[in-house]
């Protein structure tokens, strides 16, 4: 055999971050520390109206009183939040330059991380909104979209061009005193992205934004809004990588997808950021909450390839609110070396004739803890709720856990729920008949581990599959014979 | 009074009446400081999460009733397996009855808690295995713990096994307005030895009790013990059954747990497998109506390789009841080649019952097959359709799809009269007489 176990963990251990560089951009960098005038001033710098500097102020009160949430299944060294500085732009960006005015050195960042602007531009037919650290540098496709009337912009544009949108949506999915990172995250979000698709459109391309995290002891805190209105489609793509840093970095986005009467969102996320080392030092802190409302005959379909971060915790969640609205939740969580993950999802049933599938895949390798957490609940009044749930985790590694946490909550007499997980390892005679047919203990690994994320790698689209299939082969490769 | 503080302070009068220079003293001071510091638990625990003992603790309980409350043996014969013959350890309101028992020290001890916690002859058992897997933590346990008096003792020594299946029957006379009960059971069974034992708690007046039980289980290698719980109390009896059960290589421990009744139960069954080629199954059937509340908690700890675990809960929740099921099962890093199945399967047949189910998995070991299955769903439309066409009324009908639903659970039932019998209860359940058994 070409390679021995051993070889294998020594390969895998000593794979550096492949995306692991550091731009120097010089940044304007808010002092360290978090307080009222901190939060004044990011509104300040962002101009926004009076209504949004009393909104993040109530949302920092908010956040003052609350605790820190202790639940997860996960262990890490709590973020000092008065450690933080909560702004930090690119220097030489400046809202009207066009792409070629871009910052040659982002251009290059971007060019090793293999997403070029301009190649997307031309041939993935992808609008690409790219945001370094907290200021968007780059919008493209804008006019396209806005002949169909569809707003995309990074969510500080909206604020001022569109605040009657903002103003109306914003924080109706994910209140302010939702939960800790929410309310951090309300409080001093500093960019994101806003888009609004009108009645009727659907949107012709898959809008996408890729965030990064760049600045070192900077947080990251993204605010998203998507609004699908009336029998309107779109498909969003969020992708991330990080450049390799020491020191614990947080993240803690908020996103809100609303999906009006016969809508339909279908959000999708690659996360690679960096997720420390082989010794389990640095790494980003993932603090996400992401949830959709639909309303009636509404749909909003969930996709997320998780393989970075030092610590997870993120629950899409869908509260199906219309009648006959569908939720869906598709995610591959691959944690390796000393990665944490608590991920999973809640599907809320209130509606009549609601359905909602969940599929989550969990593979662990290293000494990784992974798990699964998700809630059903059907209410008193949802009539005639489907579910289906299917949790599977594989296990690399005797040294790894997977964990499942599914809550299932019945109220009603006419709900259907299936619930079903399983846990394995890859069998030593699927390797074994691999190796028989000439195909070398890794590629088998590859081989076998696509299968059993086959049903998520096939609801991304088609740029981002490719891509995602990459990151696991990289997250995963000669973890265990 | 709070409750709390009721049982707290009445913990001194309660020493008065032990021997306090016996081993057990310790145990029970130890116990009686946990649950002062931890309290009853309340719904912010996870483990409590849905179910609440705020109503509970509200109510006045006596703790030590009046001694000797007589009852007939012709007014309890229904709640025995009369149709067969038993060892029968009966209590009446906590008290041991004489009168209505059968105990036997030939071979095997089938006796009292009270006689082996204060007789030298039982002292190297209860040194060895008292309070030894229960849990030091929890704090109804430890409340157990600091008041444990009387129970059963079952002893079975190696290679023995019982001539006939041990009955232990709790009855509240109602004498009491409330009532709080606290036995404590210790069983161990020797290497390949045997035994099966019916559990039973019933109340004969509409009074207030609640009862928080603690069994120890002690099963050495090649062991075979079987447990039936029948839980069918009174619309105002509780019961917080707390069983621990040790396993060693080979054994086999079967617990069956039949819930048609009581205000609020509470089942925490938690497996630790200590040895390997170890086989743990736990089946429940679950019939609820009224305002009825039942939560099976259940935890399979696999420590040990090469060992088995199988979990089968059905649950049918009609009129406003609440069922939970909670299923942990942890593998730890050295436990390879486990299987684990869990299964929960529950049918909602009224617009104001509820389920709320957790199987949870907490899995280190990578060579192991764990699965859980978990459906909530409603009585086939066509199924029902053809059995009516059949000329079999709806009820009958019904009654038969939720028999058959059940079916698999009573199968493994190894007593055929226990069997009947459950079968007569869940046909009272439905409402219907079916004229045959499962």
């Amino acid at each position: 055999m070409a390679y021995t176990e051993e070889e294998l963990k020594k390969e895998l251990e000593t794979k550096e971050y492949e995306y692991g560089f550091y731009t120097d951009i010089e940044s304007d960098t808010f002092p360290k520390g978090l307080n009222e005038d901190i939060v004044r001033a990011i509104s300040k710098k962002k101009n926004e109206p009076q209504w949004m500097t009393d909104w993040r102020l109530e949302a920092f009160r908010i956040w003052e009183s609350m605790e820190e949430p202790e639940w997860a299944n996960v262990n890490y060294e709590k973020p000092d939040f008065q450690a933080i500085s909560y702004y930090s732009a690119p220097k030489k960006a400046d809202p009207n330059k066009t792409l070629d005015d871009v910052d040659p050195e982002l251009l290059e960042m971007y060019r090793k991380l293999g997403i070029s602007v301009d190649e997307q531009k031309k041939l993935q037919n992808v609008a690409v909104d790219i945001v370094v650290d907290s200021v968007s540098v780059a919008t493209t496709f804008k006019k396209t979209l806005a002949e169909k009337g569809i707003i995309f912009m990074p969510i500080s544009e909206a604020i001022q061009e569109h605040p009657e949108l903002v103003k109306k949506y914003m924080g109706t999915v994910v209140p302010k005193t939702d939960n800790f990172y929410a309310a951090l995250n309300s409080a001093v979000f500093t960019d994101g992205s806003f888009c609004y698709i009108p009645k009727g459109v659907k949107c012709p391309m898959e809008l996408s934004t890729y965030f990064r995290i760049n600045e070192g002891g900077t947080g990251q805190f993204e605010r998203t809004l998507v609004i699908a209105d009336e029998s309107s489609y779109v498909s969003y793509l969020e992708g991330c990588t990080a450049p390799s840093r020491d020191e614990n970095q947080l993240h803690a986005a908020v996103v809100e997808l609303i999906a009006l009467d016969d809508a339909e969102i279908k959000y999708s996320t690659v996360q690679n950021w960096f997720p420390g080392n082989a010794e389990g030092k640095g790494g980003v802190y993932n603090f996400v909450t992401k949830r959709a409302i639909c309303e009636k005959n509404a749909k909003v379909s969930w996709t997320q390839v998780e393989t970075g971060s030092a610590v997870t915790w993120k629950y899409p969640s869908c509260i199906l609110k219309g009648d006959n609205s569908i939720g869906e939740f598709y995610s591959i969580a691959v944690t390796n070396n000393y990665q944490q993950a608590d991920t999973g999802t809640k599907m809320i049933h209130l509606g009549k004739n609601t359905k909602s599938t969940i599929i989550s895949k969990g593979i662990s390798a290293g000494k990784s803890q992974n798990s699964y957490r998700g809630l059903v609940q059907v209410g008193s009044r949802a009539l005639n709720a489907r579910n289906f749930s299917q949790c599977d985790s594989l296990l690399m590694g005797n040294e790894c856990g997977a964990h499942t946490f599914p809550y299932i909550e019945a109220k009603n007499k006419t709900a259907q729920i299936e619930h079903e997980a399983t846990t394995s390892k890859i069998g030593e005679d699927q390797i074994f008949y691999c190796n028989q047919r000439g195909i070398d203990t890794e590629k088998a690994i590859a081989l076998i581990v696509n299968g059993f994320s086959k049903e998520v790698l096939n609801k991304l689209p088609m740029e981002f599959a490719v891509e995602a299939q990459k990151l696991l082969e990289i997250s995963l490769e000669g973890s265990v014979g | 009074m709070e409750l709390k503080d009721k049982l707290v302070s009445s913990f001194i009068a309660f020493e008065d009446n032990v021997d306090v220079e016996h081993s057990v003293h310790d145990i029970r001071t130890e116990a009686i400081k946990n649950f002062e510091a931890k309290g009853f638990p309340t719904k912010k625990e996870e483990a409590w999460k849905y179910t609440s003992l705020n109503n509970l603790r509200k109510i006045d309980f006596s703790l030590f009733p009046k001694t000797e409350n007589t009852i007939e043996y012709k007014d309890v014969k229904q709640y025995f397996l009369h149709e067969i013959d038993t060892y029968k350890i009966v209590f009446v309101d906590g008290v041991y009855s004489s009168y209505l028992s059968e105990t036997t020290h030939d071979g095997v001890d089938i006796c009292l808690m009270s006689a082996a916690l204060t007789k030298d002859m039982y002292k190297p058992v209860i040194d060895v295995y008292f309070n030894k897997v229960a849990s030091k933590d929890e704090s109804l346990t430890t409340l157990n713990t600091a008041f444990s008096k009387e129970g059963a003792y079952i002893y079975i020594p190696k290679n023995k096994m019982p001539k006939k299946p041990i009955e232990i029957l709790h009855f509240s006379t109602g004498n009491e307005a409330s009532l709080l009960l606290q036995p404590r059971n210790l069983v161990v069974v020797e290497e390949n030895a045997e035994v099966q034992i019916i559990e039973r708690h019933q109340s004969l007046t509409d009074n207030n009790v609640l009862t928080n039980a603690v069994t120890e289980v002690f099963a050495a290698d090649n062991a075979i013990v079987d447990i039936y719980k029948l839980q069918n109390d009174n619309a105002n009896a509780s019961l917080i059954d707390n069983t621990y059960i040790d396993q060693k290589n080979k054994s086999v421990v079967k617990v069956h747990t039949f819930s048609f009744g009581g205000k609020l139960t509470r089942n925490n069954l938690n497996f630790y497998q200590n040895g390997e080629y170890i086989d743990s199954i736990m089946k429940g059937v679950t019939i609820l109506g009224e305002k009825q509340h039942v939560d099976h908690h259940t935890l399979v700890h696999h420590i040990e390789p090469n060992c088995e675990s199988h979990q089968d809960y059905k649950g049918i929740y009609g009129e406003s009841s609440t069922g939970v099921f909670n299923g942990k099962i942890i593998v730890d890093k050295i436990a390879q080649k486990t299987n684990a199945f869990q299964q929960n399967n529950n049918i909602l047949i009224s617009d104001k019952a509820t389920i709320n189910t957790k199987p949870q998995l907490e899995i280190f070991a990578d060579d192991v097959k764990c699965s859980h299955g978990c459906t909530i769903g409603q009585l086939d439309e066509d199924a029902l359709f053809y059995l009516q066409s059949r000329g079999i009324p709806i009820k009958e009908a019904r009654a038969l799809l939720m028999y058959a639903f059940a079916n698999n659970v009573l199968e493994s039932v190894r007593i055929p009269e226990l069997k009947s019998r459950i079968n007569a209860l869940i046909a009272n359940k439905l409402g219907v007489s079916l004229g045959f058994d499962l």
